[in-house]
């Protein structure tokens, strides 16, 4: 127990003055932060504010125009992702890290069977087992509650909801510790959205998952997320523990995101 | 008789010059993709312009030149090819697959065993083994580079899950020399044996596609599987019609309209040369005198 508190001690993704310039226009500005192994980070704010920017710079899709971002590797060392060669990086992203995108046809392979959707990163960590290939495969449909009968089907036969649960579980396979969703609810209808996000909470704290989740839907990162930040054309304007800043804000801006919910 | 006319094997010295460099290359990373500047041919894509661009490269006066098309040295394709060279380069021609000094091929690998100093040259029609799983040749060429290969595994999970085995049956990847994935080009995968640890050279060219590579002698190819459903050859359970073989691979040829039919060497000069020794199978009529060669 000590121990694991000491290894929470620090810090899994760090950023430091992080910017990226589309030409002129600066898309994120000055970010920097720390993210916890286990904790759960909603980045919030409109469209065009940056989100995605800065989801693409810290998932090192995207290299930054200044600043500079590092994780914590398996081993324990702190690494500048700028260091990492492609092949490395590319490791990381497949086996430590998941992406889940808003739309599933990008995260996934449309066309081929869900339990070859699931089993493709471990084939390529070297999986070479049929039989448990689709042991592991069918385990994860059964987590993410889809039917394990449907595993031969390919997702463009799925519904929105059980394709971003099939997303999810390919990404969950290799045990990643830090996942990066961009609007992971979006395009789903309500209740859809709903038996998603209760999905996703007990998978991130069962888990122990560190997340990134860009959204512009409060709701989902009050249900999620430990901490926000709100951007506002590129910047970070406010930051605090969700409760906080969505019970309490300081920000006119996230006064005025804030009540255009309306109330339940 | 207007030979004079052509360079010798039809294709420009510079333009041999430079398939040459793009063959060196592909001999020297075994499997990897060359890309070359491929020519316009007298004949149309997908009959084997790659091929026969790398063929005229590497020809000589002294080589003799077979050429097969499905195994069969007697099919249009071959025989416009092999015409091809004795007119443009002037060289021996023969069906025999151990006098020839360099084979070219489409979709077979023979059934005699290859020795040293021969070169088999493929016809490729698409040289990207990931291409029908990742489109992106961007994509594809940087799986290459860094070895990620767990896609080319997606195929054949998915061949088991749909068939219950893997169900290619031809164009088989496979792994030279444990780095690169290639595509053997689209011979059946009861060939891919004949590749490992082969005498002689081979080679494969893509007109279309642009690219050259190569396994060169006695390399160690490897056909992917997985542990619990290892590669194995296919072929169908039968003996040849005419020689009686049980260990070449078999064509099918439909006899009539209710369902009858017999099953003979695809390699026609194995089977010519089974038969002239002697060896019958069912449906051997008297001694084949009036077989025509081309």
């Amino acid at each position: 127990m000590a121990e694991h508190l000491i290894e929470n001690d620090e810090p899994l993704l760090v950023a430091e003055g992080l910017a990226r310039n589309y030409g002129r226009l600066a898309a994120c500005r000055d970010i920097s932060f720390a993210l916890y192994p286990g904790e759960v980070l909603a980045i919030v704010g409109e469209s065009g504010s940056g989100k995605s920017t800065l989801l693409q710079l810290l998932s090192a899709q995207l290299g930054p125009s200044a600043g500079r971002v590092s994780y914590r590797m398996r081993d324990g060392v702190l690494r500048d992702l700028a260091s990492l060669g492609e092949a490395e990086r590319r490791f990381v992203f497949r086996t430590d890290w998941g992406f889940v995108h808003q739309d599933p046809a990008q995260g996934l392979r449309m066309s081929v069977s869900a339990g070859a959707n699931v089993g493709e990163r471990l084939m390529a960590v070297g999986w070479n087992h049929y039989g448990r290939i689709r042991q592991a495969a069918s385990s994860w449909l059964e987590r993410v509650e889809i039917e394990v009968s449907r595993i031969d089907d390919a997702p463009r036969t799925y519904s929105g909801g059980m394709r971003q649960r099939l997303q999810i579980a390919r990404n969950l396979v290799t045990e990643p510790r830090l996942i990066f969703m961009d609007e992971p609810t979006g395009g789903l209808d309500v209740s859809v959205q709903a038996r998603l996000l209760d999905l996703m909470r007990n998978l991130v704290s069962e888990l122990g998952l560190a997340v990134v989740i860009v959204t512009h839907d409060l709701a989902v990162a009050r249900l999620l997320s430990h901490r926000v930040m709100v951007m506002k054309g590129g910047q970070v304007i406010e930051t605090g523990l969700t409760d906080q800043v969505l019970d309490d804000p300081r920000e006119p801006y996230t006064q005025l995101l804030v009540s255009s919910i309306l109330p339940p | 008789m207007n030979a004079t006319t052509y360079n010798f094997a039809y294709l420009d010295e510079q333009t041999k010059r430079m398939i040459r460099r793009a063959i060196l290359k592909a001999i020297a990373i075994p499997g990897y993709q060359v890309p070359f500047a491929s020519r316009e041919m007298p004949m149309p894509y997908g009959w084997g312009t790659g091929g026969v661009q790398v063929t005229a490269s590497i020809l000589g006066p002294d080589d003799v030149l077979k050429v097969i098309d499905q195994g069969s040295d007697d099919t249009t394709n071959a025989i416009s090819i092999r015409k091809f060279f004795a007119k443009t380069a002037g060289v021996a021609t023969t069906t025999s697959t151990e006098e020839a000094s360099v084979i070219q091929t489409r979709h077979r690998i023979p059934e005699a065993p290859l020795h040293a100093g021969q070169v088999l040259v493929y016809q490729v029609p698409i040289p990207e083994p990931l291409r029908f799983l990742e489109p992106r040749e961007t994509e594809t060429r940087r799986m290459h580079a860094l070895g990620e290969y767990g896609l080319m595994h997606v195929k054949l999970y998915e061949d088991i899950a749909r068939f219950g085995h893997i169900a290619t049956s031809y164009a088989y990847p496979v792994k030279v020399n444990a780095r690169y994935v290639m595509d053997p080009s689209p011979t059946p995968k009861f060939d891919n044996p004949k590749m490992d640890n082969c005498a002689a050279l081979q080679l494969f060219g893509a007109g279309r596609e642009k690219r050259i590579y190569a396994i060169p002698p006695h390399t160690t190819v490897v056909s992917l599987d997985f542990e619990d459903h290892p590669f194995s050859r296919y072929r169908f359970d039968a003996p040849c019609a005419l020689c009686g073989a049980d260990d070449s691979y078999l064509d099918e040829i439909v006899t009539d309209d209710r369902g009858s039919r017999m099953y003979v060497c695809s390699d026609t000069d194995y089977c010519e040369g089974r038969q002239a020794a002697g060896h019958h199978g069912t449906e051997s009529a008297a001694p084949h005198k009036e077989r025509a060669h081309g």
